[in-house]
């Protein structure tokens, strides 16, 4: 559905004229730096579009934003204390990866609790199934003799 | 007159749909098999209601009739014909057509080409569809109405916007629609089963066609979807992990759980209950994406909040039709009866792992996509799901699932020999390794998770094919021999051994573009030059063109390779006057499989003009792979025992077993 990709990005170039996201008059000359602008910029969310990082986004604030974290870096912070500067900010609301705590445990928790949960609900029912077998017919054919047998019908039916 | 009939027939639809979804049903249940009959004749007619007065909205648009609002809001006089057709479905008023004309026409189909369909169980499956049907019908007829007329008609419309005047709009929603509704059969179907409470492995040949068509065309909707914002965005994206994206991912998640599923049932007559639970889920979730699209849900809550009625109306639909089926499944399923039991070592073993692993990946997608939502409803605090939580949860959960894959169609029914498998997947293992390591050390230095990403897509391509060399034995036999064997393979083998093939193909265009394409951004004036890879690309000049609807600003390109010319690129700045906005038209250049792409932005007052470069290597595959893995489906869905109304007969299956090759 980029229909409605489509359509959040016609309400993003109805308020800019500009062509890109990052665009070349931003980048800083030092190619070290600008990669680490860059790499920041994608963990960053364009508060005002859908679902965009600043790295991607053409709406002006994204602008202001990468501005803004070239600035810092120039000014010698660090990827975390610009990272923490614009979220005390902008709050959390601005990072694409949201942090672990009480309001996200559910979140990053439920993947690997998820796949547990799945494990288990197909032991148990294995089990339950293994053992609702009727006794009389699991007592009469042990698994070995099982295979054996369907063996001999095979090889019977495909002579 | 004729957007009238458009809404007169559609009010007739929605008449017949109530008669449909209530008399076969009450015949089912009564074994009258007069009320049960009168599900195909108006399977048909509901076919035919809707045909019309989708027609009629479409020759409102071909006619650019401006005195229907629908049509002035989204079409105009300049516009190719191509786009004023595809406009019809370019809006919320059109989709929802186009919505309810796919859904009723695969009704039609079942209704056609069910012959041999048991009477109660085609009359309670068409009954059901009728539900699904009135209950669309009812939605675009109460806050949807496309037939809207203006009372002064005006003499332009306003134009449809520019970045859906693509041949995309044409492919993109039709695809994406065909396998949402596909998944409809399949409900339709599982709730029949679970009305009579009755389920066997006939439902499971009956159903997996229609399982397999739904799943080939979302595979292919969400693949050119994903191309088409690849070339029309403009920066070469391919996936963003976008709300909207999410909803088509799950329901192909859960289809392509169902699909393997539904073969454990078919075969061995296990999964019952399962795969019915995943024919009602795989729906459920496409409903979902309908709603998550369509209501405007994604964009706030406090956006849904103000605009309510059709959001509240869908949500309605929402709860009615998942929360019905959930329902009935909960005091249903009991009744079905399991049957077919197997080892955790063996093909049912392994299609097991790969529902599990698929479902908790498809859960993941949906937890992340509303999470947000959730949270902001419960707590009023706003925080943002991206792409690094979907690339940090998916990837592991898809990494187990990728390296499972090639073993699954080598392991026996009932009972597997993992060692034998193994062995048999030694030469695959073997060149996975060597593509990992090979890959290792020529991009020393460079992303270190790639090569191993390279590495399994070698293995799950190679396994593919080991598992087509295995059955054909065409190492072991002469190559007349072997050519015989592979004729007389069923054709749903090839058709595994294609998807999977794909699914590799496309996980090495991933990871190759991800980790290895680069970008170059600069500001370039007349004759200078940028390199990229092996390529340099000298900008020429700015020329001017002029649109049916729009004018273009094309910066021109050449493209060396060590000092030959090897072509042009003109990418371009679309101006659509009657709107005022822009688009950007990226230029590509495939070589090979990877590609060139170039996209302009507005030139500077000094007349040089910003670029952005990229070289996407191997990127083709990704979509390529996609192809693949439709015609793996394709393949499958013609192999006789699965063709629409010729399951196997009976007699063929008992007394002729030399004729069934082993499996």
């Amino acid at each position: 559905m980029k229909l409605f990709h489509a359509l959040s990005l016609f309400f993003v170039l109805l308020v800019s004229s500009h062509a890109f996201a990052v665009e070349p008059d931003e980048m800083l000359s030092n190619p070290a730096l600008e990669a680490r602008a860059r790499a920041i910029s994608k963990q960053l969310r364009c508060m005002v579009c859908q679902n965009e990082s600043i790295d991607e986004s053409q709406a002006p604030l994204a602008r202001d934003l990468r501005v803004l974290v070239r600035q810092r870096i120039m000014a010698g912070d660090s990827d975390t204390q610009i990272i923490d500067f614009l979220v005390s900010r902008y709050g959390e609301f601005i990072l694409l990866k949201p942090p672990l705590s009480w309001n996200t445990l559910a979140l990053w928790g439920a993947p690997p609790a998820l796949l547990i949960l799945g494990i288990l609900m197909i032991v148990v029912v294995e089990r339950r199934r293994a053992a609702g077998r009727p006794a009389a017919e699991a007592a009469h054919l042990s698994a070995a003799e099982e295979a054996r047998l369907a063996e001999i019908l095979h090889t019977d039916t495909a002579a | 007159m004729i957007p009238e009939i458009g809404h007169y027939a559609l009010m007739l639809a929605l008449g017949v749909a109530l008669i449909q979804g209530t008399m076969p049903i009450v015949g089912a249940r009564s074994n009258d098999p007069l009320l049960m009959s009168m599900a195909v004749p108006a399977a048909l007619a509901q076919f035919v209601f809707v045909a019309i007065s989708f027609l009629a909205l479409a020759e409102c648009y071909v006619t650019s009739d401006f005195s229907v609002f629908n049509v002035y809001e989204n079409s105009n006089t300049t516009m190719p014909l191509i786009y004023r057709l595809t406009s019809v479905w370019g809006n919320h008023e059109g989709s929802m057509m186009l919505w309810v004309s796919i859904l009723v026409f695969f009704g039609a189909l079942v209704a056609l080409f069910g012959t041999n369909l048991p009477a109660a169980l085609k009359a309670n499956a068409l009954g059901v569809q009728a539900w699904i049907a009135a209950a669309f019908e009812l939605f675009i007829l109460t806050t949807s109405n496309p037939f809207l007329r203006i009372p002064n008609a005006p003499l332009e419309g306003q134009d449809l916007n520019p970045i859906l005047q693509d041949p995309g709009l044409a492919f993109h929603p039709p695809m994406l629609y065909l396998g949402y509704v596909g998944f409809s059969i399949t409900f339709s179907f599982a709730i029949a089963a679970l009305l009579e409470g009755r389920i066997d492995a006939a439902w499971a040949r009956w159903v997996r066609p229609w399982v397999l068509a739904a799943w080939m065309c979302l595979t292919l909707g969400i693949a050119g979807g994903s191309y088409w914002s690849y070339y029309e965005l403009g920066w070469g994206g391919f996936w963003f992990w976008d709300p909207v994206e999410n909803a088509s991912l799950m329901p192909w998640l859960a289809g392509t759980a169902l699909l393997h599923s539904a073969v454990v049932m078919e075969k061995r007559e296990a999964l019952k209950v399962w795969t019915v639970l995943l024919a009602i889920l795989a729906f459920s979730l496409s409903l979902m994406g309908t709603f998550l699209v369509r209501s405007g849900v994604l964009t706030s809550v406090h956006a849904f909040a103000t605009d309510p009625s059709r959001g509240i109306f869908i949500l309605a639909i929402l709860i009615v039709f998942i929360g019905g089926a959930l329902s009935l499944f909960a005091w249903r399923a009991p009744l079905l009866k399991q049957g077919g039991l197997f080892a955790p070592i063996s093909r049912e073993g392994a299609l097991v792992f790969n529902n599990l692993f698929l479902v908790t990946a498809c859960a993941t997608v949906l937890i992340g996509t509303l999470y947000p939502l959730a949270l902001e409803a419960l707590t009023k605090e706003k925080i943002s799901v991206g792409p690094p939580f979907f690339d940090a949860t998916f990837g592991p959960l898809f990494i187990p699932l990728m390296i499972a894959m090639p073993f699954g169609p080598l392991l026996g029914w009932k009972r597997g020999d993992l060692v034998g498998a193994a062995q048999r997947l030694l030469a695959a293992a073997l060149l996975g390794a060597v593509a990992l390591a090979a890959v290792f050390a020529a991009t020393r230095g460079g992303p270190v998770l790639a090569p191993f990403g390279v590495g399994i897509a070698v293995f799950v391509m190679a396994g593919a094919v080991t598992d087509v060399v295995e059955r054909t034995m065409v190492l072991r036999l002469p190559p007349r021999a072997a050519l015989a064997r592979a004729i007389g393979l069923p054709r749903s083998i090839w058709g595994t051994a294609f998807a999977h093939f794909g699914i590799g193909v496309s996980l090495l265009g991933i990871v190759s573009v991800t980790a290895w394409g680069s970008e170059h951004l600069a500001e370039v004036k007349q004759g200078g030059s940028l390199n990229i890879a092996q390529y340099q690309v000298t900008f020429g000049g700015i020329l001017n063109r002029n649109g049916s609807n729009y004018q273009d600003l094309i910066g021109h390109f050449t493209v060396r390779r060590g000092g030959e010319l090897i072509g042009t690129m003109e990418p371009s700045r679309r101006t659509f006057p009657d709107r005022g906005m822009a688009t950007t038209e990226a230029a590509l250049m495939s070589r090979g499989v990877s590609q060139l792409y170039l996209s302009i932005g507005d030139p500077n007052k000094d007349g040089s003009l910003p670029v952005r470069l990229y070289f996407k290597p191997y990127v083709l595959l990704i979509w390529l792979g996609a192809l693949l893995m439709f015609f793996g489906g394709a393949l499958s869905l013609s192999d006789r025992r699965l063709r629409v109304g010729a399951p196997r007969p009976a007699k063929a299956r008992t007394a002729k077993p030399a004729l069934q090759p082993a499996e």
